[in-house]
C-alpha cells in the first residue's frame, strides 16, 4: 500500500471515512485514469469533482474557446476566460482544486482516426458531448476498446444517463440504434436548457466514475437513469444488452469507426456555432 | 386495451394496436427523436407499421438527448 502523507490523509478524510471507499478506495482513485469528452455542461462539473476526489490522471477533450454564453452552466469556466480554450481553462481549475494531479489537455476534433488512440490511456470515459455523431462515435470506440463509458445527454428541463460497460451491459447503441436525422434535432435556438441541469448530470456521471474506480455500490449499468427538473421525477428505465446490436450485439454489422455519419454540412454548422464537441 | 406507457398504466381504446399508431395516438411530436422499446426490446424502426403491441406489454419511449445548450 502506498504511503499517504498528512495532507493527503486530510485531503481525502471524508472518502476515507466511507467504508466502501476507505484507504484502499482512495488509493485506486489517486492511480486511476478518467477522460471527459467535452469541457462543456456536463463535462465542467464532472471535471472538478474528479480533480477534487483526487483521480490521478484525468484526460479532457475539447476543441472549444469560451464564449459568454457558455457561462451559465459551463462551471468551469469564468468570465475571465473568455476567448481561451475550454481545455487549458478547465485544467487550471482543476489544478488550483488539487495541484498534484497529471491533466492531459486535448485540444482537438474527436474523429474515427483519433479517437481509439486517445481513449486506451484511460479507465474509464465520461460522455459530455452535445451531438449524436460524436455520441455514437465515443460508444462505439469504448465498445471496441473495451473501455467502460458514462453516457449523459440533457434538453431543456431533462436529463438522462447510462453507465456503459463493454460486453456486460446494453450499449447505447442497443437502445439508440442511429444518430436521429440532423434536420429532427432541435436547433439552439429552439431548445436550451436550465444551467443548473448539466451540474446535476455532470456529477452524476462522476459519481458513477468514483464508484466504478472504487468498486462501491452498483453502477446504472442496463439502466436508462431519466430526470425531469420541473417535477424532480427521476425514472429508472431497464434497459437490456440487445442481441441484434450493431456494434456489441452477436453479429455486429459496425467493426470499425468511420465519421460517415457527420455530414459535410453538419460538421461546418457545429463548427460555425463552436460546439462540435462540448456539451 | 392495457398498457404500460414509461411506467404509467393506461388504457387504449384500440382493438389493434402498432407502434405507428401508438406514436400517433400518443402525439410524439418528432418520432424520430424516440426509440421505442417493448418488453425490453428495441423495435426496429422500419417495424412500426406492423410490430404489434399486446395487451399488458410494457411500453418505453427512450427520447435522445444531446446537449441542447449551445455555445
Ligand atoms: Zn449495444
Amino acid at each position: 500500500m502506498r504511503d499517504f502523507s498528512t495532507e493527503e490523509l486530510d485531503r481525502y478524510s471524508r472518502h476515507i471515512l466511507l467504508s466502501d471507499v476507505g484507504v484502499e478506495g482512495q488509493e485506486k482513485l489517486l492511480s486511476a485514469r478518467v477522460l471527459i469528452i467535452g469541457a462543456g455542461g456536463l463535462g465542467c462539473p464532472a471535471a472538478l469533482y474528479l480533480a477534487a476526489a483526487g483521480v490521478g490522471k484525468i484526460g479532457i477533450v475539447d476543441n472549444d474557446v469560451v464564449e459568454i454564453s457558455n457561462l451559465q452552466r459551463q462551471i468551469a469556466h469564468f468570465t475571465y476566460d473568455i476567448g481561451r480554450s475550454k481545455v487549458e481553462s478547465a485544467r487550471d481549475k482543476m489544478l488550483q482544486i488539487n495541484p498534484g494531479l497529471n491533466i492531459e489537455t486535448y485540444q482537438l476534433f474527436l474523429q474515427a482516426a483519433n479517437i481509439r488512440e486517445i481513449i486506451r490511456d484511460y479507465d474509464f470515459v465520461i460522455d459530455g458531448t452535445d451531438n449524436f455523431p460524436t455520441k455514437f462515435l465515443v460508444n462505439d470506440a469504448c465498445v471496441m476498446e473495451n473501455i467502460p463509458l458514462s453516457h449523459g445527454g440533457i434538453l431543456r428541463f431533462d436529463g438522462q444517463t447510462m453507465t456503459i460497460v463493454p460486453g456486460e451491459s446494453s450499449c447505447y447503441r442497443c437502445s439508440f440504434r442511429s444518430p436521429p436525422p440532423p434536420d429532427a434535432v432541435p436547433t439552439c435556438s429552439q431548445a436550451g436548457v436550465l444551467g443548473a441541469i448539466a451540474g446535476m448530470l455532470g456529477t452524476i456521471q462522476a459519481a458513477e466514475a468514483l464508484k466504478f474506480i472504487t468498486g462501491a455500490g452498483s453502477l446504472l449499468t442496463n439502466t436508462l437513469l431519466t430526470f425531469n427538473a420541473k417535477t424532480m421525477a427521476f425514472r429508472k428505465i431497464n434497459l437490456k444488452k440487445q442481441d441484434d446490436c450493431p456494434v456489441c450485439g452477436s453479429k455486429p454489422t459496425i467493426t470499425e469507426l468511420t465519421d460517415a455519419e457527420q455530414t459535410t454540412c453538419d460538421l461546418k454548422q457545429l463548427k460555425k456555432d463552436g460546439n462540435y464537441v462540448a456539451e | 386495451m392495457r398498457i404500460i406507457i414509461n411506467g404509467e398504466a393506461e388504457e387504449i381504446n384500440e382493438a389493434e394496436l402498432t407502434v405507428s399508431r401508438l406514436l400517433n395516438i400518443k402525439n410524439i411530436e418528432s418520432p424520430d427523436m424516440v426509440s421505442v422499446q417493448v418488453n425490453d426490446t428495441i423495435v426496429d424502426r422500419a417495424d412500426y407499421d406492423h410490430k404489434q403491441i399486446s395487451q399488458d406489454d410494457e411500453v418505453e419511449f427512450l427520447y435522445f438527448m444531446g446537449g441542447g445548450a449551445c455555445s
